[in-house]
Protein backbone atom coordinates (compact mmCIF):
# COMPACT_ATOMS: atom_id res chain seq x y z
CA UNK A 1 0.00 0.00 0.00
CA UNK A 2 2.76 2.36 0.95
CA UNK A 3 4.67 1.53 -2.20
CA UNK A 4 1.57 2.16 -4.31
CA UNK A 5 1.16 5.54 -2.62
CA UNK A 6 4.75 6.46 -3.38
CA UNK A 7 4.55 5.53 -7.06
CA UNK A 8 1.20 7.27 -7.37
CA UNK A 9 2.56 10.46 -5.79
CA UNK A 10 5.53 10.46 -8.17
CA UNK A 11 3.13 10.08 -11.12
CA UNK A 12 1.01 13.01 -9.89
CA UNK A 13 4.11 15.19 -9.63
CA UNK A 14 5.06 14.25 -13.18
CA UNK A 15 1.52 15.17 -14.26
CA UNK A 16 1.83 18.56 -12.50
CA UNK A 17 5.21 19.37 -14.01
CA UNK A 18 4.89 17.93 -17.54
CA UNK A 19 3.27 21.08 -19.03
CA UNK A 20 5.78 23.30 -17.22
CA UNK A 21 8.60 21.23 -18.69
CA UNK A 22 7.05 21.60 -22.16
CA UNK A 23 7.01 25.40 -21.78
CA UNK A 24 10.62 25.49 -20.59
CA UNK A 25 11.83 23.19 -23.40
CA UNK A 26 10.10 25.27 -26.06
CA UNK A 27 11.67 28.49 -24.80
CA UNK A 28 14.90 27.00 -26.24
CA UNK A 29 13.34 25.90 -29.54
CA UNK A 30 14.91 27.29 -32.72
CA UNK A 31 11.54 27.70 -34.49
CA UNK A 32 8.26 29.13 -33.26
CA UNK A 33 6.63 25.68 -33.24
CA UNK A 34 5.33 24.47 -29.89
CA UNK A 35 5.10 20.89 -31.14
CA UNK A 36 8.37 19.97 -32.88
CA UNK A 37 11.65 20.65 -31.16
CA UNK A 38 13.89 21.57 -34.08
CA UNK A 39 17.06 22.63 -32.33
CA UNK A 40 18.51 24.40 -29.33
CA UNK A 41 18.83 28.19 -29.36
CA UNK A 42 19.12 31.10 -26.98
CA UNK A 43 17.92 33.67 -29.48
CA UNK A 44 14.51 34.15 -27.81
CA UNK A 45 16.29 34.99 -24.59
CA UNK A 46 18.19 37.70 -26.42
CA UNK A 47 15.04 38.83 -28.19
CA UNK A 48 13.12 39.23 -24.92
CA UNK A 49 15.42 42.05 -23.88
CA UNK A 50 15.00 43.79 -27.23
CA UNK A 51 11.22 43.68 -26.90
CA UNK A 52 10.16 46.54 -24.67
CA UNK A 53 6.46 45.65 -25.02
CA UNK A 54 6.69 42.40 -23.05
CA UNK A 55 9.03 43.90 -20.45
CA UNK A 56 6.65 46.81 -20.04
CA UNK A 57 3.75 44.41 -19.43
CA UNK A 58 5.85 42.53 -16.90
CA UNK A 59 6.63 45.84 -15.21
CA UNK A 60 2.90 46.74 -15.13
CA UNK A 61 2.08 43.36 -13.61
CA UNK A 62 4.75 43.79 -10.94
CA UNK A 63 3.67 47.37 -10.14
CA UNK A 64 0.08 46.27 -9.58
CA UNK A 65 1.17 43.23 -7.56
CA UNK A 66 3.49 45.25 -5.30
CA UNK A 67 1.05 48.10 -4.63
CA UNK A 68 -1.94 45.77 -4.23
CA UNK A 69 -0.12 43.48 -1.81
CA UNK A 70 1.27 46.37 0.27
CA UNK A 71 -2.08 48.19 0.51
CA UNK A 72 -4.06 45.02 1.19
CA UNK A 73 -1.54 43.91 3.83
CA UNK A 74 -1.74 47.21 5.71
CA UNK A 75 -5.52 47.53 5.41
CA UNK A 76 -6.05 43.84 6.08
CA UNK A 77 -3.84 43.76 9.18
CA UNK A 78 -5.59 46.82 10.58
CA UNK A 79 -8.92 45.20 9.81
CA UNK A 80 -7.90 41.94 11.47
CA UNK A 81 -6.86 43.77 14.65
CA UNK A 82 -10.14 45.69 14.59
CA UNK A 83 -12.28 42.65 13.85
CA UNK A 84 -10.69 40.65 16.68
CA UNK A 85 -11.83 43.25 19.21
CA UNK A 86 -15.39 43.40 17.88
CA UNK A 87 -18.36 41.86 19.61
CA UNK A 88 -19.23 38.37 18.49
CA UNK A 89 -22.24 39.30 16.43
CA UNK A 90 -20.73 42.10 14.39
CA UNK A 91 -17.56 40.05 13.98
CA UNK A 92 -19.40 37.14 12.41
CA UNK A 93 -21.25 39.55 10.13
CA UNK A 94 -18.01 41.14 8.91
CA UNK A 95 -16.39 37.74 8.44
CA UNK A 96 -19.33 36.51 6.37
CA UNK A 97 -18.92 39.52 4.07
CA UNK A 98 -15.15 38.91 3.97
CA UNK A 99 -15.80 35.39 2.74
CA UNK A 100 -17.87 36.58 -0.23
CA UNK A 101 -14.99 37.24 -2.66
CA UNK A 102 -13.37 33.96 -1.65
CA UNK A 103 -16.40 31.77 -2.28
CA UNK A 104 -17.74 33.74 -5.21
CA UNK A 105 -16.35 32.64 -8.58
CA UNK A 106 -13.73 35.05 -9.92
CA UNK A 107 -15.84 35.76 -12.96
CA UNK A 108 -18.68 37.07 -10.79
CA UNK A 109 -16.30 39.26 -8.78
CA UNK A 110 -14.86 40.63 -12.04
CA UNK A 111 -18.24 41.27 -13.61
CA UNK A 112 -19.67 42.91 -10.49
CA UNK A 113 -16.69 45.27 -10.18
CA UNK A 114 -16.94 46.10 -13.89
CA UNK A 115 -20.60 47.09 -13.42
CA UNK A 116 -19.65 49.30 -10.45
CA UNK A 117 -16.85 50.96 -12.40
CA UNK A 118 -19.08 51.65 -15.40
CA UNK A 119 -21.61 53.26 -13.08
CA UNK A 120 -18.91 55.29 -11.30
CA UNK A 121 -17.54 56.32 -14.71
CA UNK A 122 -20.84 57.72 -15.93
CA UNK A 123 -21.56 59.23 -12.52
CA UNK A 124 -18.21 61.02 -12.29
CA UNK A 125 -18.17 61.74 -16.03
CA UNK A 126 -14.88 59.95 -16.62
CA UNK A 127 -14.59 59.06 -20.27
CA UNK A 128 -12.61 55.84 -20.12
CA UNK A 129 -12.84 54.60 -16.58
CA UNK A 130 -11.00 51.30 -17.11
CA UNK A 131 -7.26 51.43 -16.60
CA UNK A 132 -4.64 51.44 -13.88
CA UNK A 133 -6.94 52.49 -11.04
CA UNK A 134 -9.73 50.02 -11.72
CA UNK A 135 -7.19 47.23 -12.00
CA UNK A 136 -5.50 48.24 -8.75
CA UNK A 137 -8.78 48.55 -6.84
CA UNK A 138 -9.91 45.14 -8.08
CA UNK A 139 -6.63 43.52 -7.06
CA UNK A 140 -6.69 45.08 -3.59
CA UNK A 141 -10.29 43.90 -3.19
CA UNK A 142 -9.60 40.26 -3.95
CA UNK A 143 -6.34 40.22 -1.92
CA UNK A 144 -7.82 41.70 1.28
CA UNK A 145 -9.75 38.60 2.49
CA UNK A 146 -6.65 36.41 2.18
CA UNK A 147 -4.61 38.81 4.32
CA UNK A 148 -7.34 39.11 6.96
CA UNK A 149 -7.91 35.37 7.17
CA UNK A 150 -4.21 34.64 7.59
CA UNK A 151 -3.66 37.36 10.24
CA UNK A 152 -6.81 36.70 12.34
CA UNK A 153 -5.80 33.25 13.64
CA UNK A 154 -2.45 34.63 14.80
CA UNK A 155 -4.22 37.34 16.81
CA UNK A 156 -6.50 34.71 18.32
CA UNK A 157 -3.51 32.57 19.35
CA UNK A 158 -1.86 35.54 21.04
CA UNK A 159 -1.94 35.95 24.80
CA UNK A 160 -4.25 38.94 25.39
CA UNK A 161 -2.56 39.64 28.74
CA UNK A 162 0.65 40.63 26.98
CA UNK A 163 -0.81 43.78 25.42
CA UNK A 164 -2.66 44.58 28.65
CA UNK A 165 0.60 44.24 30.58
CA UNK A 166 2.37 46.53 28.14
CA UNK A 167 -0.37 49.11 28.55
CA UNK A 168 -0.25 48.82 32.34
CA UNK A 169 3.50 49.37 32.23
CA UNK A 170 2.97 52.66 30.45
CA UNK A 171 3.15 51.82 26.75
CA UNK A 172 0.93 53.87 24.49
CA UNK A 173 -1.48 51.74 22.41
CA UNK A 174 0.68 52.42 19.35
CA UNK A 175 3.83 51.30 21.15
CA UNK A 176 2.12 48.19 22.44
CA UNK A 177 1.01 47.35 18.90
CA UNK A 178 4.46 47.73 17.35
CA UNK A 179 6.42 46.22 20.25
CA UNK A 180 4.14 43.44 21.42
CA UNK A 181 1.50 42.53 18.90
CA UNK A 182 3.34 43.00 15.61
CA UNK A 183 6.19 40.55 16.32
CA UNK A 184 3.63 37.96 17.45
CA UNK A 185 1.41 38.19 14.38
CA UNK A 186 4.21 38.81 11.86
CA UNK A 187 4.21 35.25 10.43
CA UNK A 188 0.51 35.67 9.58
CA UNK A 189 1.15 39.06 7.99
CA UNK A 190 4.02 37.70 5.91
CA UNK A 191 2.06 34.70 4.67
CA UNK A 192 -0.90 36.95 3.87
CA UNK A 193 1.30 39.39 1.96
CA UNK A 194 2.98 36.58 0.00
CA UNK A 195 -0.37 35.12 -0.90
CA UNK A 196 -1.67 38.53 -1.99
CA UNK A 197 1.40 39.09 -4.14
CA UNK A 198 1.25 35.75 -5.94
CA UNK A 199 -2.52 35.98 -6.42
CA UNK A 200 -2.19 39.43 -7.93
CA UNK A 201 0.72 38.39 -10.14
CA UNK A 202 -1.17 35.55 -11.77
CA UNK A 203 -4.73 36.91 -11.77
CA UNK A 204 -6.38 36.80 -15.14
CA UNK A 205 -10.13 36.36 -14.76
CA UNK A 206 -10.88 39.42 -12.60
CA UNK A 207 -8.32 41.63 -14.39
CA UNK A 208 -9.84 40.70 -17.73
CA UNK A 209 -13.12 42.42 -16.83
CA UNK A 210 -11.64 45.59 -15.32
CA UNK A 211 -8.57 46.38 -17.44
CA UNK A 212 -8.50 49.15 -19.99
CA UNK A 213 -6.59 49.81 -23.19
CA UNK A 214 -4.38 52.26 -21.31
CA UNK A 215 -3.02 49.75 -18.82
CA UNK A 216 -2.73 46.02 -19.32
CA UNK A 217 -0.93 43.14 -17.60
CA UNK A 218 0.93 40.03 -18.69
CA UNK A 219 -1.88 37.49 -18.18
CA UNK A 220 -4.22 39.63 -20.29
CA UNK A 221 -1.62 39.81 -23.05
CA UNK A 222 -1.14 36.04 -22.89
CA UNK A 223 -4.91 35.57 -23.24
CA UNK A 224 -4.93 37.75 -26.35
CA UNK A 225 -2.69 35.19 -28.09
CA UNK A 226 -5.74 32.99 -28.53
CA UNK A 227 -6.08 34.45 -31.98
CA UNK A 228 -2.47 35.28 -32.90
CA UNK A 229 0.43 32.80 -32.52
CA UNK A 230 2.33 32.86 -29.25
CA UNK A 231 5.85 34.29 -29.55
CA UNK A 232 8.48 32.07 -27.84
CA UNK A 233 9.63 35.11 -25.85
CA UNK A 234 6.57 34.52 -23.64
CA UNK A 235 7.94 31.06 -22.82
CA UNK A 236 11.29 32.66 -22.06
CA UNK A 237 9.62 34.98 -19.58
CA UNK A 238 7.79 32.00 -18.08
CA UNK A 239 11.04 30.05 -17.71
CA UNK A 240 12.79 32.97 -16.02
CA UNK A 241 9.88 33.58 -13.65
CA UNK A 242 9.64 29.87 -12.85
CA UNK A 243 13.34 29.73 -12.00
CA UNK A 244 13.17 32.84 -9.82
CA UNK A 245 10.09 31.67 -7.89
CA UNK A 246 11.49 28.16 -7.52
CA UNK A 247 14.77 29.43 -6.06
CA UNK A 248 12.95 31.89 -3.81
CA UNK A 249 10.63 29.24 -2.39
CA UNK A 250 13.47 26.77 -2.09
CA UNK A 251 15.73 29.05 -0.06
CA UNK A 252 12.84 30.31 2.06
CA UNK A 253 12.02 26.70 2.90
CA UNK A 254 15.66 25.88 3.64
CA UNK A 255 15.96 28.86 5.97
CA UNK A 256 12.74 27.98 7.76
CA UNK A 257 13.76 24.35 8.11
CA UNK A 258 17.14 25.26 9.56
CA UNK A 259 15.49 27.67 11.98
CA UNK A 260 12.95 25.09 13.18
CA UNK A 261 15.70 22.49 13.56
CA UNK A 262 17.79 24.88 15.63
CA UNK A 263 14.79 25.68 17.81
CA UNK A 264 14.32 21.98 18.51
CA UNK A 265 17.93 21.60 19.59
CA UNK A 266 17.68 24.66 21.80
CA UNK A 267 14.65 23.23 23.53
CA UNK B 1 -8.33 49.98 24.35
CA UNK B 2 -10.92 47.49 23.20
CA UNK B 3 -13.29 50.12 21.90
CA UNK B 4 -10.51 52.06 20.20
CA UNK B 5 -8.91 49.20 18.28
CA UNK B 6 -12.31 48.40 16.82
CA UNK B 7 -12.04 51.52 14.67
CA UNK B 8 -8.97 50.12 12.91
CA UNK B 9 -11.40 48.04 10.87
CA UNK B 10 -13.28 51.10 9.61
CA UNK B 11 -11.22 51.67 6.42
CA UNK B 12 -11.68 48.03 5.53
CA UNK B 13 -15.40 48.14 6.26
CA UNK B 14 -15.77 51.13 3.95
CA UNK B 15 -13.72 49.40 1.24
CA UNK B 16 -15.77 46.24 1.61
CA UNK B 17 -19.08 48.09 1.39
CA UNK B 18 -18.07 49.94 -1.77
CA UNK B 19 -16.14 47.23 -3.59
CA UNK B 20 -17.74 43.98 -2.42
CA UNK B 21 -21.32 44.65 -1.33
CA UNK B 22 -22.23 47.46 -3.74
CA UNK B 23 -20.98 45.59 -6.87
CA UNK B 24 -23.16 42.62 -5.95
CA UNK B 25 -26.16 44.93 -5.65
CA UNK B 26 -25.32 46.17 -9.14
CA UNK B 27 -25.38 42.59 -10.39
CA UNK B 28 -28.85 42.14 -8.86
CA UNK B 29 -29.98 45.49 -10.29
CA UNK B 30 -28.83 44.65 -13.82
CA UNK B 31 -30.31 41.17 -13.60
CA UNK B 32 -33.77 42.57 -12.87
CA UNK B 33 -33.81 45.43 -15.39
CA UNK B 34 -33.86 45.67 -19.19
CA UNK B 35 -31.38 47.63 -21.28
CA UNK B 36 -33.45 50.81 -20.76
CA UNK B 37 -33.27 50.43 -16.99
CA UNK B 38 -36.88 49.39 -16.39
CA UNK B 39 -37.73 46.65 -13.95
CA UNK B 40 -38.20 43.39 -15.78
CA UNK B 41 -38.05 39.63 -15.39
CA UNK B 42 -37.03 39.01 -18.99
CA UNK B 43 -33.41 38.18 -18.17
CA UNK B 44 -34.36 35.76 -15.43
CA UNK B 45 -36.91 34.10 -17.72
CA UNK B 46 -34.25 33.91 -20.43
CA UNK B 47 -32.08 31.86 -18.05
CA UNK B 48 -34.48 29.00 -18.82
CA UNK B 49 -32.86 28.73 -22.26
CA UNK B 50 -29.52 28.15 -20.59
CA UNK B 51 -30.52 25.24 -18.38
CA UNK B 52 -28.48 22.78 -20.53
CA UNK B 53 -25.47 25.09 -20.13
CA UNK B 54 -25.89 25.05 -16.36
CA UNK B 55 -26.24 21.26 -16.33
CA UNK B 56 -23.12 20.74 -18.48
CA UNK B 57 -21.09 23.08 -16.27
CA UNK B 58 -22.23 21.44 -13.04
CA UNK B 59 -21.53 17.99 -14.48
CA UNK B 60 -18.00 18.88 -15.66
CA UNK B 61 -17.18 20.72 -12.43
CA UNK B 62 -18.51 17.87 -10.27
CA UNK B 63 -16.55 15.22 -12.18
CA UNK B 64 -13.39 17.34 -11.95
CA UNK B 65 -13.88 17.86 -8.19
CA UNK B 66 -14.48 14.14 -7.65
CA UNK B 67 -11.40 13.13 -9.67
CA UNK B 68 -9.32 15.70 -7.83
CA UNK B 69 -10.42 14.20 -4.52
CA UNK B 70 -9.54 10.65 -5.61
CA UNK B 71 -6.15 11.72 -6.96
CA UNK B 72 -5.30 14.17 -4.18
CA UNK B 73 -6.10 11.93 -1.22
CA UNK B 74 -3.29 9.38 -1.64
CA UNK B 75 -0.84 12.18 -2.48
CA UNK B 76 -1.78 14.27 0.56
CA UNK B 77 -1.67 11.15 2.73
CA UNK B 78 1.77 10.24 1.45
CA UNK B 79 3.14 13.76 1.98
CA UNK B 80 1.66 13.98 5.49
CA UNK B 81 3.43 10.77 6.47
CA UNK B 82 6.93 11.54 5.22
CA UNK B 83 9.66 13.19 7.28
CA UNK B 84 9.36 16.89 8.05
CA UNK B 85 12.11 17.82 5.63
CA UNK B 86 10.45 16.02 2.73
CA UNK B 87 7.02 17.42 3.67
CA UNK B 88 8.27 20.97 3.31
CA UNK B 89 9.90 20.24 -0.03
CA UNK B 90 6.97 18.30 -1.47
CA UNK B 91 4.44 20.94 -0.38
CA UNK B 92 6.61 23.60 -1.97
CA UNK B 93 6.50 21.63 -5.23
CA UNK B 94 2.69 21.48 -4.99
CA UNK B 95 2.42 25.23 -4.47
CA UNK B 96 4.93 26.18 -7.15
CA UNK B 97 2.64 25.51 -10.15
CA UNK B 98 -0.07 27.59 -8.44
CA UNK B 99 2.24 30.60 -8.70
CA UNK B 100 2.77 30.15 -12.43
CA UNK B 101 0.49 31.45 -15.16
CA UNK B 102 -2.44 29.04 -15.51
CA UNK B 103 -3.07 30.37 -19.02
CA UNK B 104 0.36 29.27 -20.22
CA UNK B 105 0.12 25.92 -18.46
CA UNK B 106 -3.19 25.30 -20.20
CA UNK B 107 -1.62 26.26 -23.54
CA UNK B 108 1.10 23.68 -22.83
CA UNK B 109 -1.65 21.05 -22.59
CA UNK B 110 -2.89 22.13 -26.01
CA UNK B 111 0.50 21.42 -27.53
CA UNK B 112 0.68 18.12 -25.65
CA UNK B 113 -2.82 16.90 -26.61
CA UNK B 114 -3.58 18.34 -30.04
CA UNK B 115 -4.10 16.05 -33.05
CA UNK B 116 -0.53 16.48 -34.25
CA UNK B 117 0.75 17.37 -30.78
CA UNK B 118 3.56 15.90 -28.74
CA UNK B 119 1.69 12.85 -27.43
CA UNK B 120 0.11 11.93 -30.78
CA UNK B 121 3.40 12.47 -32.64
CA UNK B 122 5.08 10.10 -30.20
CA UNK B 123 2.30 7.56 -30.68
CA UNK B 124 2.63 7.65 -34.47
CA UNK B 125 6.41 7.49 -34.21
CA UNK B 126 6.24 4.20 -32.33
CA UNK B 127 3.67 2.86 -34.76
CA UNK B 128 0.42 3.37 -32.87
CA UNK B 129 -2.59 5.22 -34.21
CA UNK B 130 -3.12 8.75 -32.91
CA UNK B 131 -5.89 9.36 -30.37
CA UNK B 132 -8.52 12.11 -30.29
CA UNK B 133 -7.18 13.75 -27.15
CA UNK B 134 -8.35 17.33 -27.52
CA UNK B 135 -11.64 19.12 -28.28
CA UNK B 136 -13.72 16.85 -26.07
CA UNK B 137 -15.10 16.92 -22.52
CA UNK B 138 -12.37 14.58 -21.32
CA UNK B 139 -9.75 17.19 -22.23
CA UNK B 140 -11.74 19.88 -20.39
CA UNK B 141 -11.93 17.71 -17.26
CA UNK B 142 -8.21 16.97 -17.56
CA UNK B 143 -7.50 20.70 -17.76
CA UNK B 144 -9.64 21.35 -14.68
CA UNK B 145 -8.07 18.53 -12.67
CA UNK B 146 -4.61 19.71 -13.66
CA UNK B 147 -5.23 23.36 -12.78
CA UNK B 148 -7.11 22.85 -9.53
CA UNK B 149 -5.49 19.70 -8.10
CA UNK B 150 -3.19 21.71 -5.75
CA UNK B 151 -6.31 23.36 -4.26
CA UNK B 152 -7.45 19.89 -3.21
CA UNK B 153 -4.07 18.59 -2.03
CA UNK B 154 -3.37 21.57 0.25
CA UNK B 155 -6.45 21.41 2.55
CA UNK B 156 -6.28 17.59 2.66
CA UNK B 157 -2.62 17.74 3.64
CA UNK B 158 -3.42 20.32 6.34
CA UNK B 159 -5.98 18.06 8.06
CA UNK B 160 -4.03 14.84 7.55
CA UNK B 161 -0.79 16.20 8.97
CA UNK B 162 -2.55 17.37 12.13
CA UNK B 163 -4.14 13.98 12.69
CA UNK B 164 -3.18 12.37 15.96
CA UNK B 165 -1.44 9.09 15.11
CA UNK B 166 -2.30 7.64 18.53
CA UNK B 167 -5.98 7.58 17.51
CA UNK B 168 -5.08 5.47 14.48
CA UNK B 169 -2.90 3.20 16.62
CA UNK B 170 -5.72 2.86 19.12
CA UNK B 171 -8.10 1.79 16.37
CA UNK B 172 -5.54 -0.79 15.19
CA UNK B 173 -5.02 -2.09 18.71
CA UNK B 174 -8.77 -2.48 19.10
CA UNK B 175 -8.76 -4.79 16.10
CA UNK B 176 -9.70 -2.59 13.14
CA UNK B 177 -8.18 -3.63 9.82
CA UNK B 178 -6.61 -1.09 7.45
CA UNK B 179 -9.85 -0.51 5.57
CA UNK B 180 -11.83 -0.03 8.78
CA UNK B 181 -9.20 2.37 10.15
CA UNK B 182 -9.48 4.41 6.98
CA UNK B 183 -13.29 4.30 6.77
CA UNK B 184 -14.05 4.85 10.46
CA UNK B 185 -11.15 7.00 11.66
CA UNK B 186 -9.05 8.71 9.00
CA UNK B 187 -11.84 9.58 6.55
CA UNK B 188 -14.25 11.17 9.06
CA UNK B 189 -11.43 13.15 10.65
CA UNK B 190 -10.33 14.51 7.27
CA UNK B 191 -13.86 15.55 6.31
CA UNK B 192 -13.31 19.30 6.85
CA UNK B 193 -10.37 19.14 4.42
CA UNK B 194 -12.47 17.25 1.87
CA UNK B 195 -15.25 19.83 2.05
CA UNK B 196 -12.82 22.76 1.66
CA UNK B 197 -11.02 21.00 -1.18
CA UNK B 198 -14.19 20.22 -3.12
CA UNK B 199 -15.33 23.83 -2.73
CA UNK B 200 -12.00 25.19 -3.91
CA UNK B 201 -12.02 22.95 -6.99
CA UNK B 202 -15.70 23.04 -7.88
CA UNK B 203 -16.21 26.82 -7.75
CA UNK B 204 -13.46 27.82 -10.22
CA UNK B 205 -14.08 24.73 -12.38
CA UNK B 206 -17.81 25.33 -12.80
CA UNK B 207 -17.26 28.98 -13.75
CA UNK B 208 -14.24 28.64 -16.05
CA UNK B 209 -14.26 29.89 -19.62
CA UNK B 210 -10.62 29.65 -20.56
CA UNK B 211 -10.16 25.89 -20.10
CA UNK B 212 -13.35 25.08 -22.02
CA UNK B 213 -12.32 27.34 -24.90
CA UNK B 214 -8.78 26.02 -25.16
CA UNK B 215 -9.39 22.31 -24.64
CA UNK B 216 -13.11 21.75 -25.22
CA UNK B 217 -15.18 21.06 -28.30
CA UNK B 218 -16.22 24.22 -30.14
CA UNK B 219 -19.85 23.36 -29.42
CA UNK B 220 -19.22 23.23 -25.66
CA UNK B 221 -20.65 26.24 -23.83
CA UNK B 222 -20.18 26.71 -20.11
CA UNK B 223 -21.71 29.28 -17.75
CA UNK B 224 -18.45 31.27 -17.80
CA UNK B 225 -18.46 31.36 -21.62
CA UNK B 226 -21.95 32.87 -21.66
CA UNK B 227 -21.12 35.50 -19.02
CA UNK B 228 -17.87 36.43 -20.75
CA UNK B 229 -19.50 36.81 -24.16
CA UNK B 230 -22.40 38.87 -22.78
CA UNK B 231 -19.95 41.36 -21.33
CA UNK B 232 -17.20 41.31 -23.93
CA UNK B 233 -18.75 40.64 -27.34
CA UNK B 234 -22.56 40.40 -27.35
CA UNK B 235 -22.75 43.32 -24.95
CA UNK B 236 -25.87 42.44 -23.04
CA UNK B 237 -24.79 43.10 -19.45
CA UNK B 238 -28.33 42.52 -18.20
CA UNK B 239 -28.33 38.91 -19.35
CA UNK B 240 -24.72 38.55 -18.19
CA UNK B 241 -25.69 39.81 -14.75
CA UNK B 242 -28.65 37.41 -14.64
CA UNK B 243 -26.30 34.53 -15.52
CA UNK B 244 -23.89 35.65 -12.77
CA UNK B 245 -26.74 35.76 -10.30
CA UNK B 246 -27.78 32.28 -11.40
CA UNK B 247 -24.21 31.05 -10.94
CA UNK B 248 -24.03 32.54 -7.45
CA UNK B 249 -27.33 30.97 -6.42
CA UNK B 250 -26.21 27.64 -7.88
CA UNK B 251 -22.96 27.66 -5.93
CA UNK B 252 -24.78 28.74 -2.79
CA UNK B 253 -27.14 25.75 -3.14
CA UNK B 254 -24.27 23.32 -3.83
CA UNK B 255 -22.36 24.55 -0.79
CA UNK B 256 -25.49 24.25 1.33
CA UNK B 257 -26.06 20.66 0.23
CA UNK B 258 -22.42 19.77 0.85
CA UNK B 259 -22.27 21.34 4.30
CA UNK B 260 -25.48 19.54 5.21
CA UNK B 261 -24.09 16.27 3.92
CA UNK B 262 -20.80 16.66 5.73
CA UNK B 263 -22.57 17.47 8.98
CA UNK B 264 -24.80 14.41 8.72
CA UNK B 265 -21.80 12.25 7.96
CA UNK B 266 -19.97 13.60 10.99
CA UNK B 267 -23.01 12.94 13.16
CA UNK B 268 -23.23 9.35 12.01
CA UNK B 269 -19.57 8.56 12.25
CA UNK B 270 -18.56 10.35 15.39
Amino acid sequence: MKKFNKIFTVLVYIFLYAPILVLIVFSFNSTKSTIDFTGFTLKWYRELFTRPDLLKLLMNTLIIAVIASVVSTVLGTMAAVGISSMKRRSRSMVLTATNIPMTNPDIVTGVSLALLFVFAGTFLRINDVFGFWTLLIAHITFCLPYVILSVLPKIKQMDKNLTDAALDLGCTPTQSFFKIMLPEILPGIISGATMAFTLSLDDFVISYFVYGASFSTLPIEIYSYTKKPMPPTVFVLFTIMFTVIFLLLFFMNMAEYKKSKKKKIDL
Amino acid sequence: MRTKTKFLAVPYLLWMTIFIIAPLLFVAYFAFTDSAGNFSFQNIIKLGDYIPVFITSIWLGAVAAFLCLIIAYPVAYFIANTSEKWQKFLIMLIMLPMCMSFLLRTIAWVSLLSDNGIINNTLTAIGLSPLPLIRNNGAVILGMVYNYLPFMIMPLYTVLVKMDSSVINAARDLGANSFQVFRRVILPMSLPGIVTGITMVFVPAVSTFYISRKLGNTSLTMIGDVIESQFKTAYNPNLGAAMSLGLMVLIFICMGIMNRFSKDEEDILL
